[in-house]
């Protein structure tokens, strides 16, 4: 950790949140390392992560009495080791391993800089396809990002002892199948990084709209994945589209402050752009750059490319948006889910008018008839034709299905409820 | 590591490719268990149609006798084999080339198998 300012409380915060704060990045940085190492070393990652996960429960107490010791990165491989070893003694079936733990741990906590980033290996596999989607967004938020479980449950609206069967379960499927801990083969590499990619998506928007949350409800976890990108951008540079999730973060993050102002969503159209952070938008547009300098376009990259349309423009009604289409029909190529197409269809709103749009989200009935979005955004072309009873009808089913507190009280203005 | 690999297919689909279709493919499925021969076991079987298959069921004062397969699935299981490779990503990337997943309602499941029985000594 380099940020001095780290345990210095904000304005409005305790002592004990700041330090909470200082916490969970000195774990987020350490734990992946210390798990990837005991697992070479133990050759099982079930054991290892057990381990960890519980040396982080340890260290959240004690650290919260005692300040963060010296050097936090051996504090946790040293509770880490303990807790294996106490695991090795219990279970009979672990005593061969014993041999393993005899020396003491030379784990180095900062990688060289010339090294593979060792946790990239482990990642790969938390995010392999052989896991279901619920499962390595779990596991990969307690084995890469060092939560614990009652963190996932919170950030993830799960229960607790759902999320605990899931990482064990996932852990168990690793193990008794074989699943490798390593970076694919080029061959494969592209479609399984995709996966990885999508997993830390889905972390920062599950971190964003918890349902029944506030819009500023567990920021710390949208704060993991863009630190996760960022981990995963810089150990795999020539990914061309590991570049471009980190830049589409990095431009939703810096929106962030005008995003949810007191609790409350603010859309973009309405935002005050003076509030974006402007260092975090140039630090997007660099990655972009690079990203799009190794030529290998892609599904992240060009939903980063959108949002810096949107970032580019002084005012909301000074978008491109005939720019942000354009990308959205190259965005087709890669990704025909509904979501897109139902995004893509307000750039057309704005280029083509209303009724173009509507005949386009008329088509995504089908699929997307119980997402509260496309009551809203239907909504939205019905009222630019004039059609205000039918909006109304739209808004308020929108309403009906949402249960973010934040997003409701957005709707609950527009219908006048 | 071993798995069993079970090739499955969905005989309402199978009867809609052509004669010809097929046995092209099941040429190339001869061919495929030759590339990959150094890593199947000689565990492993083809099996007749699903039409050929009795299942005894756990009844109340004996078992049942019925005909049929076991599942209600449209799947039926056409074989198995048995493989033996480093990881789950080389049967995954061995299994990927199977000629049959060029038709519609075919499927490969991979199982690893049980190897070690070390717990049940204690």
């Amino acid at each position: 950790v380099t940020e001095t300012d780290a345990a210095v409380p904000g304005p409005g915060e305790d002592r004990a949140a700041a330090s909470d704060r200082l916490l969970a990045r000195v774990i987020r940085e350490e734990s992946a390392r210390i798990v990837a190492a005991l697992t070479s070393r133990l050759g099982s990652l079930d054991l290892a992560e057990e381990s960890v996960a519980e040396a982080i429960e340890e260290a959240v107490r004690e650290w919260r009495v005692r300040g963060v010791p010296p050097n936090p990165g051996g504090w946790l491989t040293q509770a880490a080791r303990h807790n294996a070893l106490d695991r090795l003694r219990r279970e009979k079936r672990y005593r061969e391993k014993l041999p393993l733990l005899a020396d003491p741990d030379e784990t180095a906590s900062a990688a060289d800089a010339d090294e593979p980033d060792e946790r990239l290996p482990l990642l790969f596999g938390c995010c392999h396809p052989a896991l279901a989607p619920d499962a390595q967004l779990a596991l990969t938020l307690r084995a890469i990002c060092g939560l614990t479980t009652a963190q996932i449950a919170r950030a993830t609206l799960t229960s607790e002892s759902t999320v605990a069967q899931r990482i064990v379960r996932a852990k168990r499927k690793i193990g008794a199948t074989g699943i490798p801990l390593r970076i694919p083969e080029e061959a494969e590499r592209a479609q399984r990084l995709d996966i990885v990619l999508t997993v830390v998506s889905v972390m920062y928007s599950e971190a964003h709209l918890v349902p029944g949350g506030d819009a500023s409800a567990d920021r710390d976890v949208a704060d993991d994945a863009v630190w996760l990108a960022r981990v995963v951008a810089h150990a795999l540079p020539r990914e061309a589209e590991a570049q471009g999730l980190l830049a589409l973060l990095l431009f939703h993050r810096a929106r962030e402050d005008a995003r949810a102002v007191d609790g409350e969503l603010v859309l973009l159209a309405e935002q005050d752009r003076a509030r974006w952070d402007r260092t975090l938008i140039a630090e997007a547009q660099t990655v972009l750059e690079r990203a799009a300098m190794l030529r290998r376009p892609g599904r992240w990259q060009l939903h980063a490319a959108i949002a810096a349309c949107h970032a580019d423009a002084p005012a909301g009604d000074a978008t491109d948006w005939l720019q942000v289409l354009t990308l959205y029909d190259m965005l087709l190529a890669y990704d025909r889910s509904p979501i897109v197409r139902l995004n893509r269809a307000v750039a057309l709103e704005e280029v083509d008018g209303s009724e173009a749009a509507l005949r386009e989200v008329d088509l995504l009935q089908g699929d997307l008839t119980g997402y509260h979005l496309w009551h809203a955004v239907r909504a939205r072309m019905l009222r630019g034709l004039g059609r205000d009873d039918e909006a109304l009808a739209e808004d308020l089913r929108a309403l009906e299905l949402t249960a973010n507190q934040a997003e409701r009280r957005l709707l609950e203005g527009r219908t006048g409820r | 590591v071993k798995y069993v690999i079970m090739f499955t297919s969905t005989p309402e689909l199978d009867a809609a490719v052509s004669p010809e279709h097929a046995e092209q493919v099941y040429r190339r499925v001869y061919e495929w268990f030759g590339t990959h021969a150094e890593k199947i076991t000689d565990s492993g079987a083809e099996l007749q149609p699903v039409t050929t298959a009795t299942t005894v069921t756990h009844g109340g004062g004996a078992p049942v006798v019925t005909d049929g397969p076991f599942s209600e699935a449209k799947e039926v299981i056409g074989g198995f084999s048995v493989i033996d490779v480093d990881d789950l990503d080389a049967a995954i990337a061995m299994v990927k080339t199977w000629p049959m997943l060029e038709l519609p309602g075919n499927s490969v499941e991979i199982r690893p198998m049980v190897v070690d029985y070390s717990h049940m000594e204690q």
